[in-house]
């Protein structure tokens, strides 16, 4: 397995608290990995560190070899890191097509004249991206496909995030950022979405996901591997099954011994 | 689309242009008045009826050809009042006034990108025509220039703004307009308070002052100054419109509605609002310097605070980012003071009644804008 990305003691601060304190992380080609840890043990503010959201107070992040660490969120974009946001950052106002095409930035690049004037080239240019809007969709759900022109106001909690799962894929990204994907589901919308993010993955065998997610249930199902958060540093690595067993987990996390 | 559905939307639209003949030639405060209480009726009454919004979806929704029905309700009404200047001189101020808040639909509507100071950017187009006026260049690239001086000019003051957020934005747009102001009544070259002349348009060699002949009818020569006024917003009309139904307008609305969720996903967000900024100041200064023609003289207090508040409250009580609102409530907002004239400072008592009702009950604007449909270009 090639090694996708790497993060160096990695730290980020927001005054005097260390939000992310010395951080270390490899990521292989291919895998899912859990995040959890308590609140504000870091663990959004290091998939915001990865974006660009937030500024590094030290450490080097890569992908492939290549240093992403301090460029704008825009250029990290470039490098296939996508990401969804805890309270989500869709459109309302906009349709659902409008809200995932929007994830497909190389795509959109027509320049003013191929916007503005050429407009023949932009209508196939409009059914091409609808095509693929459409098939990821259906591998989602069906009735959400059929849904594809309505406004984003008008759906779910459940079909909202799968909308954001469907902007952060459609730029076939290399690693997958999920924070807290379950938030604000009931217990069988997340079943539901476990399933989805299995089969998101059998979709796409190369592409790395990091999942936050406070729900063990759901971990236990899709993380190969766990990382273990507090205070901004990392307490545990290793299988769900060892993880939860280590008693710093029991102690700083599920709060019991 | 249905036969009925067309039907209800022609009708609606026959109505809208009866409705603005009788107020533009309304000799009376009390017709205006009565016209104003039946338009207030008639929003309420087709906003619930499945007609208004089949007009909506009508226009929202079909191709580029759908912008035919603007010059062409534009020139019923113009030729309904080809006698009379000062009719004639008030539409071709609506639809100088529409470019104008094309642009700021496009800056505000779009980005989300403030600007309270839309009446600067009309006044530096006014004033480049001045300027230009006796150099011997031609109108139609006056107009140009005039639009990209303004784009210009607005450059300089999109750093501090891109710089800033929310209110703070808001007031270096206003510090600007203010100062523009100040800086013409100082300037003794461009005429100090006491403003300057400006060369009237002429079109291939012909001055626009010298009225048409139609078969037997001999308009006034502002009649000449609506088509110039109309040929201008409806090309206008259909670049923004355009632009809105493109990626680019996609992206805009990304922009506006998230910043950070646009930069994570690959989007230039300053880049946008630039371009946004830069291309509505255009529009802006385009519409400015046709005043300024059209008027035969500028002065600084043409372009004063209330000028660009008064611009933006077109686009507000239209409904921000409807292109199609735009029209009609410059009619609303450009007409109804110079026709309630004879109630003195009562007409801004109305007019703020107006805005203030508006604002509490259709907080979106009279026709609020519908969502960017693709349904048409995938053929569904």
């Amino acid at each position: 397995m090639n090694q996708l990305f790497s993060a160096r003691d990695v730290s980020v601060r927001f005054g005097g608290v260390h939000a992310v304190d010395n951080l270390s992380l490899d990521i292989v080609e291919g895998s899912i990995t859990g995040l959890i840890g308590p609140n504000g043990s870091g663990k959004t503010t290091f998939f915001n560190a990865i974006t660009g959201l937030c500024k590094l107070a030290g450490g080097r992040i890569a992908i492939d070899g290549q240093e992403i660490g301090g460029l704008q969120p825009r250029e990290i974009y470039g490098f296939g890191v996508t990401r969804t946001f805890q309270r989500s950052r869709l459109c309302l106002s906009l349709s659902v097509f409008d809200n995932i095409v929007i994830g497909r930035q190389n795509a959109l690049d027509l320049g003013l004249i191929g916007n503005l004037l050429r407009r023949r080239r932009f209508n196939e240019a409009v059914r091409e991206n609808h095509e693929r809007v459409h098939a990821l969709l259906m591998a989602f759900s069906e009735p959400l496909a059929r849904r594809i022109f309505d406004p984003l106001h008008s759906l779910s909690m459940i079909d909202r995030r799968r909308i954001e799962v469907c902007r952060a894929l459609i730029a076939e990204p290399r690693l997958l950022l999920l924070d807290e994907p379950s938030a604000g589901m009931t217990p069988d919308e997340t079943r539901e979405f476990m399933d989805d993010i299995l089969n998101v993955r059998k979709n796409n065998p190369r592409m790395s996901i990091v999942i936050i997610e406070h729900e063990m249930d759901l971990m236990q199902r899709v993380a190969e591997r766990c990382v273990v958060l507090n205070y901004g540093r990392m307490v545990a690595d290793g299988t769900f099954e060892t993880v939860v067993a280590d008693p710093w987990v029991q102690e700083a996390y599920l709060g019991t011994s | 689309m249905s036969l009925l559905r067309v039907g209800s939307s022609v009708a609606i639209i026959a109505l809208a242009v009866i409705w603005t003949v009788i107020v533009l030639a309304a000799e009376s405060q009390w017709q205006v008045l009565a016209a104003l209480v039946v338009a207030a009726v008639a929003i309420f009454a087709f906003s619930r009826m499945r007609a208004g919004r089949d007009l909506a979806f009508t226009l929202n929704d079909s191709g580029p050809s759908i912008i035919a029905i603007i010059p062409l309700a534009v020139l019923v009404v113009a030729f309904a009042i080809h006698q009379d200047h000062f009719q004639l001189m008030m539409l071709a101020s609506v639809l100088i006034y529409g470019i104008a808040c094309v642009g700021l639909t496009v800056q505000f509507g779009y980005a989300g990108v403030i600007n309270f100071a839309g009446a600067a950017f009309f006044g530096i187009g006014g004033y480049t025509a001045a300027v230009l006026g006796s150099t011997g260049v031609p109108s139609l690239l006056t107009l140009l220039a005039g639009g990209l001086t303004a784009a210009m000019i607005g450059c300089i003051i999109i750093l501090p703004v891109l710089r800033t957020k929310g209110h703070y934005a808001a007031l270096i747009t206003i510090a600007f307009g203010l100062l523009f102001r100040s800086f013409l009544e100082v300037n003794h070259t461009l005429g100090g308070p006491q403003g300057l002349k400006v060369e009237g348009a002429s079109i291939a060699g012909r001055s626009l002052l010298n009225g048409i002949q139609l078969g037997t009818l001999e308009p006034s020569f502002y009649f000449n100054y609506v088509l110039l006024a109309l040929a201008a917003f409806t090309l206008f009309f259909l670049l923004a419109r355009n632009l809105e139904k493109s990626w680019i307008g996609l992206n805009l609305d990304a922009v506006r509605e998230d910043t950070i969720g646009a930069s994570v996903f690959g989007i230039n967000v300053a880049a946008w609002r630039i371009f946004a900024f830069v291309a509505g100041n255009f529009l802006i200064g385009v519409a400015g310097a046709l005043f300024a023609m059209m008027q035969n003289f500028i002065a600084p207090s043409n372009f004063t605070f209330s000028d660009s508040l008064l611009m933006l409250s077109i686009i507000v009580l239209g409904g921000i980012g409807n292109l199609w609102a735009v029209l009609p409530a410059a009619i609303l907002v450009v007409v109804l003071p110079e026709k309630l004239q004879g109630i003195g400072e009562y007409r801004i008592f109305v007019f703020a009644i107006l805005v203030v009702l508006v604002l509490r009950f259709r907080p979106a604007g009279l026709f609020p804008r519908s969502m960017r449909q693709f349904r048409r270009e995938v053929g569904q």
